[in-house]
């Protein structure tokens, strides 16, 4: 069977998905205690003017009308405006994109590249103290805050060794990226590296295995060729759990770091109550989040042949 | 490999409840055990931000408060939250996915889809973005947010174990020996979905914890006059450079704390439930 059917069935599928996502981001905008115009213009703005705010939003409407006409402008990809910086929040969003990417990507690639290696490491010397060793630290990155972590690796490495930048952008510079990015990406390492280990463990014991073996191939070949490429259809979830991760360090781990990115920007507008740039960051975060589970389960049907008749039961 | 009787054999399970009880104690006594007044600011010739000296511990921040009381009753916010906040997420979790479970239908329909989307947002960034409703930010928002958001997990895990549970013979009999709806879920269903539910609850009161303390950090949790490790830490980025202290053990007691209750629950699914094992 091909693979146009099953993609097609977790497109549907995510249209309600989608749809409740959108609902939920206006009701933060309708539940909204207090005159949120009022608060954003603040206590001697213009009657004039937070009338014309209102009109604009269809803040006097029905919800339901509110909704259709917010929807309707979502789709032409209008976000509304944000009420501090008096410019569209599509615009204020787009140009914190590029910040959050390339600390997420950079973070990504820390954890995949540490948590499989860790995670080999432990599975092929199972049960030895360095086995120990590598699962309690990934255990302790598994629990250890992503701010603190944040703050005790600028303590140590900029503060006290004076090696990296204590914070900020940098313009772009590598030495401002390194910093953020293993913050970021530890919790996730410590997460993959627990599912490498395990997985390989599991395979391990399968009887391919043991095929590979009588073979009379060395250890490492059974374990880097054979045991690793099977071992990597739980990782695939684990990356899209990762993202789950990324996405909840992000305004903590770009606060702490001064990064200019969409996590940080999204907790200043909630402490200016600047209702359209958070419903626009939260809208932006769910989008990427939904899209990139998405992906992950596509993933599945390209790695994993079987998933491709689940969808079907 | 240990066994649901032989807990004391399991390491994970033992360090996490060692902790938890540490944590716990230490909370619940700080009144008693915190060497000075958590809020008293720096008076006369006393210094601010000190380093860890004998009269102060663990140092003083910037107001010359003493930060071993402070990180002693910051617990208690912790505590409280963590388990407060689970507590409600317990009983709406318990009452959405028991409904569910048992009757099926719209019902479930309903309920799957709303969890469905509250799970398609990344939960922090729901949470940070629902704080944005209320007029200013405050531990009390931070308390209703987490329970609005926390009950899906449960939900699930209590609709998924009475699922497989209702078709069983056990209550098949209490159905036709006349057992009505309500007896059948509280005495039959819910009793034996307690594994799952410790451990979920378990893992949830870290998370609880985790989440007031980033929000706190952010700002939008706790305000100066609570003292939450979170807020602690807030103000210890402040002083990273000059006073470390400040930040250091807020942070080190809250990962200490989230480490016991995660090793907990660890510990607690792989005593209760084999299958879940890794």
């Amino acid at each position: 069977m091909g693979l146009l059917r099953p993609v097609f069935a977790r497109f549907v599928a995510l249209v309600p998905v989608v749809i409740g996502v959108t609902i939920l981001v206006f009701a933060l905008n309708a539940v909204a205690l207090g005159d949120p115009a009022r608060v954003a213009m603040g206590q001697r703005a213009d009657p004039e003017a937070l009338a014309r705010l209102r009109r604009e939003y269809a803040l006097d409407r029905p919800l339901p009308v509110q909704y259709m006409a917010w929807l309707g402008r979502l789709a032409r990809g209008d976000l509304g405006e944000s009420f501090r910086e008096q410019r569209p929040v599509g615009e204020v969003i787009v140009e914190r994109l590029p910040a959050t990417a390339r600390l997420a990507l950079a973070a990504t690639l820390i954890s995949i590249v540490l948590g499989v290696g860790m995670g080999g490491l432990a599975a092929v010397r199972a049960g030895s103290a360095l086995d120990h060793l590598l699962m309690g630290v990934a255990v302790l990155g598994i629990s250890t805050p992503v701010f603190w972590l944040g703050m005790m690796l600028a303590l140590v490495f900029a503060v006290t060794l004076g090696w990296l930048p204590v914070s900020g952008y940098g313009d772009g510079a590598l030495r401002h990226l390194i910093l953020p990015a293993f913050t970021l990406g530890a919790l996730h390492t410590g997460t993959v590296a627990r599912m490498t280990r395990s997985s390989l463990l599991e395979v391990v014991r399968q009887d391919f295995m043991a095929t590979a073996r009588a073979k009379g191939l060395p250890e490492w070949a059974v374990l880097g060729k054979h045991a690793l490429r099977n071992a990597l259809v739980p990782v695939v979830t684990v990356i899209g759990i990762g993202l789950a991760d990324l996405l909840v360090g992000a305004p903590l781990t770009e606060t702490v770091f001064a990064w200019p990115g969409v996590g940080r920007l999204l907790v200043a507008a909630v402490g200016q109550r600047d209702l359209p740039v958070v419903m626009g960051a939260v809208l932006v975060f769910a989008l990427v989040y939904v899209l990139g589970n998405l992906l992950v389960d596509l993933a599945y049907l390209v790695v994993d042949p079987r998933m491709r008749d689940a969808i079907r039961a | 490999m240990p066994s649901a009787r032989r807990p004391l054999r399991h390491r994970g399970f033992v360090a996490g409840a060692v902790l938890v009880v540490v944590f716990a104690a230490a909370s619940l006594l700080a009144p008693v055990l915190a060497p000075e007044d958590p809020q008293a600011v720096a008076s006369g010739s006393e210094r601010t931000l000190e380093g860890p000296t004998a009269s102060h511990p663990l140092g003083t921040d910037a107001l010359g408060r003493d930060v071993l009381s402070r990180v002693l009753w910051g617990g208690r916010v912790s505590l409280a939250v963590g388990v407060g906040v689970e507590t409600l997420v317990v009983v709406l979790g318990c009452a959405i996915g028991l409904l569910a479970g048992y009757f099926g239908g719209p019902v479930d329909a309903a309920l799957m889809r709303v969890t469905d989307v509250v799970m398609a947002f990344p939960s922090l960034v729901l949470a940070i973005g629902l704080i944005a409703v209320f007029e200013r930010p405050g531990l009390d928002k931070v308390f209703i947010v987490l329970v609005a958001l926390g009950w899906t997990t449960i939900a699930r895990v209590v609709r998924g174990e009475v699922l497989s549970l209702k078709a069983r013979d056990f209550v098949q009999a209490a159905r036709a020996l006349g057992g009505g709806h309500r007896a059948i879920m509280l005495r039959h269903l819910l009793p034996n979905a307690v594994a799952p539910l410790l451990v979920a609850a378990t893992i949830g009161v870290g998370g609880n914890m985790v989440a007031e303390a980033g929000l706190s950090f952010l700002g939008l949790g706790a305000q100066s006059q609570t003292i939450s490790w979170g807020a602690m830490l807030a103000d210890g980025q402040t002083f990273l450079a000059t006073a470390p202290w400040v930040a250091v053990f807020p942070g080190a007691a809250l990962l200490l704390a989230v480490l016991g209750v995660n090793l907990l629950g660890d510990g607690l699914r792989d005593l209760l439930d084999p299958r879940l094992r890794a």
